[in-house]
């Protein structure tokens, strides 16, 4: 430190002096002097500083022994803490990918299933940017909570994401989240994507919720204080996405109810299991098909579409320590019930008729860390047709040809992927995957992906 | 009625009477910290410790039932200095508990207490898990404890005003033992002074510190990084200039580098237990400073 200090004073006083570039010997002679001085007067200072620090240490030694003492010791000193100050936590995620596909991507669907309409492809072939995510969160006030996500997508549209207020102070274990958000039902649902565990969502998120579910609206939860975790909770959205159809109205467009249990089992294993119900009644709900004549129909449902899920997740690690090696399992089943009218409508004469669909899915996956920075993941994904009466079709009035995307068929994908992240913020993924969500054609895909975050340390969700 | 009326108005007062004569709910995110709790608190306090000595702090996740324990909680102790930002602010945001909210008299911060060493003067994720306050594992210097039981002493007895005087009283005995037993490490770990050493990650520098103990190289080649061949074989190279006597690591992290260089450098390697409960010996604050030292000068005879 006095080297510093005196160096400091040296480079000051050279600096000072720098410009009187002819320098008589008597003015060498003072600033030789004033450098003297200087480093007198440090010294002394130094001197002076290091006797007030051994008189404080002292202190600090008598303060520990007097053991009878009960006045509260001095107040804890500031803490220099850059990332806490009033700027808002921000971080970047960063994505691209380089697809291999076997078929055609624009010719994706899912066989049997109505349409979400939503992002539900493999993508685009070839080298591609996938989505780059802003997000932006502190807390307003002791009260209130925000945080918002912006997602920039490779064709150079802006989406909000996520956009919340949360809050900060209600106590007796509730929450209430306000804005456009991930909804909490299922498991995977409320992650984001730059957080699963493989490229792409499963059949089932991608057949019953567009991939995955957010919408506006309010949520409420409510911890139990318990020694076992319980979660209960609802939401009351607008129903402005899949399996919702944006209505325009003044009520509530989409609710649903979550469950969640959890906990730990020894020191090694943890575990969470729930219910969750989605219920929405679309008007208008509509997609586009082709019919038994090559023409192009649009079809579109009015009526009750309620969703359940169930979901469970294990995790393992040695010691309950997951840095060197752990296990997470995870699946989730999905049943849906729809019922209503499907108006048919080729030439501009719409025809309706009676609708009732119940159908299922399910997946299940196993990630395993064999070693710090290595995880190999299995998944499995299949959709059950169940059943699906269409009014038209029974009446005799049209064929089953003239709804081909709902002809009875069970779609299946089987993924393997190999994941490398050489820190917390960066990773990248190898992914082989045999897609069969379209009737009787296999897609064989291969993936190359990375995934890096910039700035604020995020802290996950289990 | 009124009898009815009256009886349910005594039941729920007796009811939420119940909570405040029940031990103050602590979760304490490290095992240390637990401990000191239970030291300056024995009875009062429950405490619900979220990590263990044989796991790594940095890398913890939020699981359901820390979250459960965060609801439940009156009264959080952490080591701050953001070692736990990867887990704590999800239990903190997803607990709905005003009561352990960062800025709450409920949510304690132990490094506070301490002045933080190995500052970094580089704030870039290229330098590895650096922690911009400076290095979190104070609980390895007794003198530091020593520090933060006597701001945790009165935040305690801040949190809970009716049994402040136990506190205090709890309090003042600990630090007389604690004083006594730091005299007693610093006389027995007087050969450690000037020893050198390798260590794996910058888990003892506040031990170090105190003990006199100088590190000569670490295996991780930046804090969090784990451990590469490359690097190694460098650490190696500084052992032909100026020999270690030991390679040290924390038990709670992977063997192999450390026994790794213990079988080229030709010098053991010394297990220390990071927190309470990091080995079978070390059970309270007092066993385990005893067998930190205790392992450290065995290895320098």
């Amino acid at each position: 430190m006095q080297r510093i200090r005196l160096a400091a004073a040296v480079a000051a006083a050279c600096l000072a002096s720098a410009p009187v570039l002819a320098a008589g010997d008597e003015e060498i002679k003072q600033i030789r002097a004033q450098i003297e001085q200087m480093k007198h007067d440090y010294e002394a200072r130094i001197a002076d500083l290091e006797k007030r620090l051994s008189a404080a240490e002292a202190k600090t030694e008598q303060a520990v022994q007097t053991v009878e003492r009960t006045a509260p010791p001095a107040p804890p000193p500031p803490q220099q803490s850059r990332s806490s100050a009033f700027n808002p936590d921000v971080s970047l995620v960063l994505q691209g990918r380089y697809a291999n596909l076997q078929q055609n991507p624009d010719s994706y669907e899912i066989g049997g299933f109505i349409p979400s309409n939503g992002e539900v492809d493999p993508g685009p072939r070839g080298l591609s940017l996938s989505e780059t995510e802003l997000t932006v969160g502190a807390k307003a006030d002791p009260y209130f909570g925000g945080q918002a996500t912006v997602s920039l997508s490779p064709d150079n549209d802006v989406e909000v994401e996520e956009a919340y207020l949360y809050t900060l102070g209600l106590g007796h274990g509730l929450g209430i989240k306000a804005g456009r958000f991930f909804s909490k039902i299922g498991y995977q649902n409320e992650q984001h994507q730059h957080a699963w565990d493989f490229i792409d969502a499963p059949l089932p998120y991608r057949a019953f919720l567009g991939g995955q579910y957010g919408d506006d609206g309010v949520q409420f939860r409510w911890i139990a204080p318990t020694e076992l975790f319980v979660e209960l909770g609802g939401e009351l959205l607008r129903g402005r996405e899949f399996p919702g159809s944006d209505p325009d109205k003044n009520g509530i467009g989409l609710s649903t109810l979550f469950a969640h249990v959890g906990g730990d089992v020894g020191v090694s294993n943890s575990w969470r299991a729930g219910l969750s119900y989605l219920r929405t009644s679309p008007n208008g709900r509509d997609y586009d098909d082709v019919n038994a004549a090559g023409d192009p129909v649009t079809n579109a449902f009015s009526g009750n579409s309620r969703l359940w899920i169930m979901d469970a997740v294990w995790k393992w690690a040695p010691n309950g320590n997951p840095k060197q090696r752990n296990f997470k399992l995870q699946a989730e089943y999905f049943h849906r019930h729809e019922d209503g009218t499907l108006t048919y409508d080729a030439t501009g004469a719409p025809i309706p008729g009676s609708y009732d669909s119940k159908q299922s899915g399910w997946y299940a996956q196993a990630v395993y860390q064999l070693m710090p920075r290595w995880r190999v993941g299995l998944r499995y994904d299949r959709l059950n047709y169940g059943t699906v009466d269409i009014g038209q079709v029974q009446s005799g009035v049209l064929t089953a040809a003239d709804f081909p995307i709902l002809e009875s068929y069970r779609p299946t994908l089987s993924t393997a992927m190999l994941d490398w992240s050489p820190s917390e913020f960066s990773r990248l993924r190898l992914q082989f995957a045999q897609d069969k969500s379209r009737p009787g054609i296999t897609d064989n895909q291969l993936f190359l992906q990375y995934i890096i975050s910039l700035g604020a340390h995020g802290a996950h969700n289990w | 009625m009124r009898i009815a009326i009256k009886t349910i108005l005594i039941a729920a007062t007796l009811l939420c009477a119940l909570p405040a004569r029940a031990a103050l709910n602590v979760l304490a995110c490290e095992p240390e910290w637990g401990a000191l709790v239970r030291e300056l608190a024995g009875d009062l306090a429950k405490v619900y410790q979220a990590t263990t000595a044989l796991q790594d702090v940095h890398h913890i996740q939020a699981r359901p039932s820390l979250i459960a324990a965060a609801r439940r909680a009156d009264f959080l102790v952490c080591t701050g200095a953001e070692l736990e930002i990867g887990w704590l602010p999800v239990l903190t945001r997803e607990s709905g508990n005003p009561a352990i909210q960062p800025g709450a008299p409920g949510y304690f911060e132990a490094t506070r207490y301490v002045t933080l060493i190995e500052v970094p003067t580089r704030l870039d994720r290229s330098e590895g898990d650096v922690h911009p306050a400076g290095n979190p594992h104070v609980q390895t210097d007794p003198r530091s404890i020593a520090k933060v039981a006597a701001g945790l002493a009165e935040r305690l007895a801040a949190v809970d005003p009716q049994n402040a005087a136990e506190y205090r009283k709890r309090y003042a005995s600990f630090a007389a033992r604690w004083q006594q037993a730091i005299e007693r490490w610093s006389r027995e770990a007087a050969p450690l002074k000037g020893v050198r050493v390798v260590e794996h990650h910058r888990a003892f520098s506040y031990l170090f510190g105190w003990l006199g103990v100088e590190v000569i190289g670490y295996l991780e080649p930046k804090p969090g990084v784990e451990p590469s061949a490359g690097h190694l074989a460098e650490v190696l190279k500084l052992q032909q200039t100026r020999p270690a006597k030991f390679v040290v690591r924390a038990s709670y992290v992977d063997p192999r580098a450390a026994e790794w260089f213990s079988e080229h450098a030709g010098i053991p390697v010394v297990v220390l237990p990071f927190s309470v409960g990091g080995d079978e010996r070390a059970t309270d604050l007092f066993t385990w400073t005893d067998e930190l030292v205790g392992l450290l000068v065995k290895a320098a005879k």
